[in-house]
């Protein structure tokens, strides 16, 4: 229990430094923006309309929260299932990130649902036609499975061994119930789509949407992964597991090129390909989102790139970004031709996803400093903990930017 | 039998009789303000829009194979047998998932309510089932707007075409359109003239997403058969390497050096048979 091994003395101090000052200013202009969403309706906190009427607490919030937290299902799947022991080091907060990103997910709909009082009413009025009623089935059950899949955490922190052990019992069935329900989630986001043939933009719509959803959410997955170790290796100090992440890098490259692969092959079937030609706004979002893509694959097949910790880093992020891109594009800005108008977020759409963003940030610190998240800091961090909560977190970079 | 709606456009001399009567119906108000806006809303379930010298309405389709009730995860929109599209208000939870597949984009949302309700037109589902014409075809004075049975109509508007040939552009929208709808147009020019979207597939877009949805059993039972039979297998071979003595999994980590490495994570299979 020694009080030296947790985060550099500077760290402890509540000092205002420029992050913090933001972070505080977007949990402000959030709680402002909750505020005319609560009192003045979706009408007077969102530009949504009759012709666009999902906007970026769907792109984002939702089908990019729940992308963002497939590294849970993808690595509980290659360490449990596969038993590639290696890369047990990242299952913890790969699982917290997980149930995190669930936790937020259901938070932003909350925030978009019209009613948000009925959120529980799929649970009890069905319509197995619906793919939102697949959605709503996989988001309760999963975030259930992801809860559960984090007890032991807990009771790893707590010292109860009797909830752990029933836990344990039912690990096997619950991580394969976890998996199938992401996969079910995964490409559920991208099946939603799937109604709209003539109003999404055929770089974009393809009947194999949702095998491309749940491709790229394993890529960004491991993605997720590699950036949180990075910033978890800053904020606590701890030593980067490079050689595990770097290989993890090489699964990634291979997992990105089946993504490009099967999306090329796609757009050459559909003999749509010749649209990358048109200067229009669709192409360059295009363009973008691929070669956010492109790049950080062929470079992540370069041993020397995946060795080094910054390029391996920017490679991850270039990922993330690249999946970010594509589901704004089907969530929002493919579908503005089709549906005859434009739509531009309102500040305050901005502001609430910006709160949710920077609340995932500052509750995985939290939580990862408080609980056994990462092993080499397992155990005897108690003291830096208690006086790192207080003051938060540091916002990243990366977060808000 | 179902109901549908023909609404031809070259009797159309855009009195807005339908708006009003469609306004009465609904309880909502009807001024010349609203009356100007040539576009449905949540306080206008209908409109008439005028393109050049001709004009055109515009209400819900009631698809016969609607996109908005197979979207609707609650169930709150239903075809009925009668034809119409109906909606529960009770049910609805605000996703708007109707209004990002409706391919007409019908459906309209009271988005400055804080209890807002999708709205949209139920070709007066309630006065259908009574018998009644529907408040729109019975307020109009031309006939441009005609009431009744589905294949009837189709059969009388294919009537007037043959019998005019001249006036009318040569087909019916809303025979083939997203596998057909219950609102039929005639026109005497290109519908897209006139603003009707002419981009639509011709096969019901329900099936776009059944073909996918249906997979779903195979894909879980599959799944599930096949992640078991991994994890079993993996659990096998670090069973045997462990009772031939030697180091469990091929990849594995080194003994646990710091001491804790036992514990880490969801409990290990490995500790259990211990």
């Amino acid at each position: 229990m020694t009080l030296g091994t947790g985060t550099p003395a500077a760290k402890r101090w509540p000092r205002i430094t420029v992050w913090r000052a933001i972070f505080a200013a977007i949990l402000l202009s959030g709680a402002y923006a909750t505020y005319l969403r609560i009192f003045y309706g979706l009408g007077g906190s969102t530009n949504l309309s009759d012709k666009f009427p999902w906007g970026l607490w769907i792109a984002f919030d939702v089908m990019c929260g729940v992308a963002l937290a497939a590294g849970g299902f993808t690595l509980v799947a290659i360490v449990h299932i596969f038993g590639i022991e290696k890369y047990r080091p990242v299952l913890r907060p790969c699982i917290l990130t997980a149930f995190l990103g669930y936790v937020l997910v259901v938070v932003g709909l909350l925030f978009d649902l019209g009613r948000p009082d009925r959120l529980w009413h799929p649970l009890v009025m069905w319509n197995p036609h619906s793919v939102m009623f697949e959605v709503a089935w996989c988001v309760t059950l999963y975030s259930t499975v992801l809860f559960l899949e984090f007890v032991p955490v807990v009771c790893e922190r707590f010292g109860w061994a009797k909830p752990a052990e029933w836990i344990h019992r039912i690990s096997v069935p619950l991580m394969i119930l976890g998996i199938l329900l992401s996969t079910l989630h995964q490409s559920s986001l991208g099946s939603l789509f799937l109604i709209v043939p003539a109003k999404l933009y055929p770089l974009w719509y393809s009947p194999v949407l949702p095998l491309l959803f749940f491709v790229s959410a394993i890529a960004v997955g491991l993605a997720m992964t590699i950036f949180e170790s990075w910033h978890s290796s800053r904020a606590f100090g701890r030593a980067l597991e490079l050689p595990l992440l770097a290989s993890l890098g090489r699964v990634l490259a291979v997992t990105m090129s089946v993504y490009l692969w099967i999306r090329f092959l796609d757009l050459l079937q559909r003999g749509v390909l010749p649209l990358v030609a048109r200067n229009r706004m669709e192409t360059w979002l295009f363009a973008l989102e691929i070669g956010l893509a492109l790049v950080p694959t062929v470079l992540l097949y370069q041993r020397s790139v995946r060795m080094r910790p910054g390029a391996l880093y920017a490679c991850a992020v270039m990922v993330v970004f690249s999946v970010i891109a594509n589901r704004l594009n089907v969530g929002t800005t493919g579908l503005e031709a089709g549906s005859g108008t434009h739509y531009t977020p309102k500040w305050s759409e901005i502001a609430i996803t910006l709160s949710i963003v920077a609340a995932g940030f500052a509750i995985f610190r939290m939580v990862a400093g408080y609980f056994p998240i990462f092993e080499a800091q397992a155990h005897g961090n108690e003291h830096a903990v208690a006086e790192v909560s207080p003051q938060k977190k540091e916002v990243d970079p990366v977060a808000v930017g | 039998m179902s109901k549908a709606i023909l609404y031809d456009s070259t009797l159309c001399i855009g009195c807005r009789a339908c708006e009003s009567a469609c306004a009465d119906r609904w309880g909502l108000p009807y001024d010349d303000k609203i009356a100007a806006e040539e576009k449905i809303s949540a306080h206008k379930l209908t409109t008439i829009e005028t393109h050049g010298d001709h004009f055109v309405r515009r209400l819900c389709m009631n698809c016969v194979k609607p996109a908005c009730a197979s979207v609707c995860p609650v169930g709150a929109l239903q075809k009925t047998a009668l034809g119409p599209v109906t909606y529960d208000a009770d049910k609805c939870m605000g996703c708007r998932y109707c209004m990002q597949a409706c391919p007409f984009q019908v459906p309209t949302y009271e988005w400055s309510s804080r209890l807002p309700r999708m709205r949209k037109c139920n070709e007066c589902y309630e006065r259908q089932s009574q018998g009644k014409l529907t408040a729109c075809a019975e307020a109009c004075p031309t006939g441009a707007t005609k009431c009744g049975d589905r294949d009837e109509l189709i059969g009388e508007a294919q009537r007037r075409i043959a019998e005019k040939p001249g006036q009318y552009y040569g087909q019916v929208y809303g025979l083939k359109e997203v596998g057909g709808t219950s609102v039929l147009y005639l026109s005497a020019v290109p519908f897209e003239q006139i603003g009707l979207r002419t981009g639509v597939p011709s096969e019901p877009l329900p099936d776009y997403t059944w073909r996918v949805l249906e997979l779903l059993p195979d894909v879980v039972s599959t799944g599930a058969v096949l992640l078991g039979g991994i994890w079993w297998v993996t659990n096998r071979r670090e069973e045997v390497a462990k009772a031939e003595g030697r180091s469990p999994r091929r990849s594995g980590r080194p003994p646990s050096k710091n001491g804790q490495g036992g514990h880490a994570v969801v409990p290990e299979k490995l500790e259990g048979r211990k």
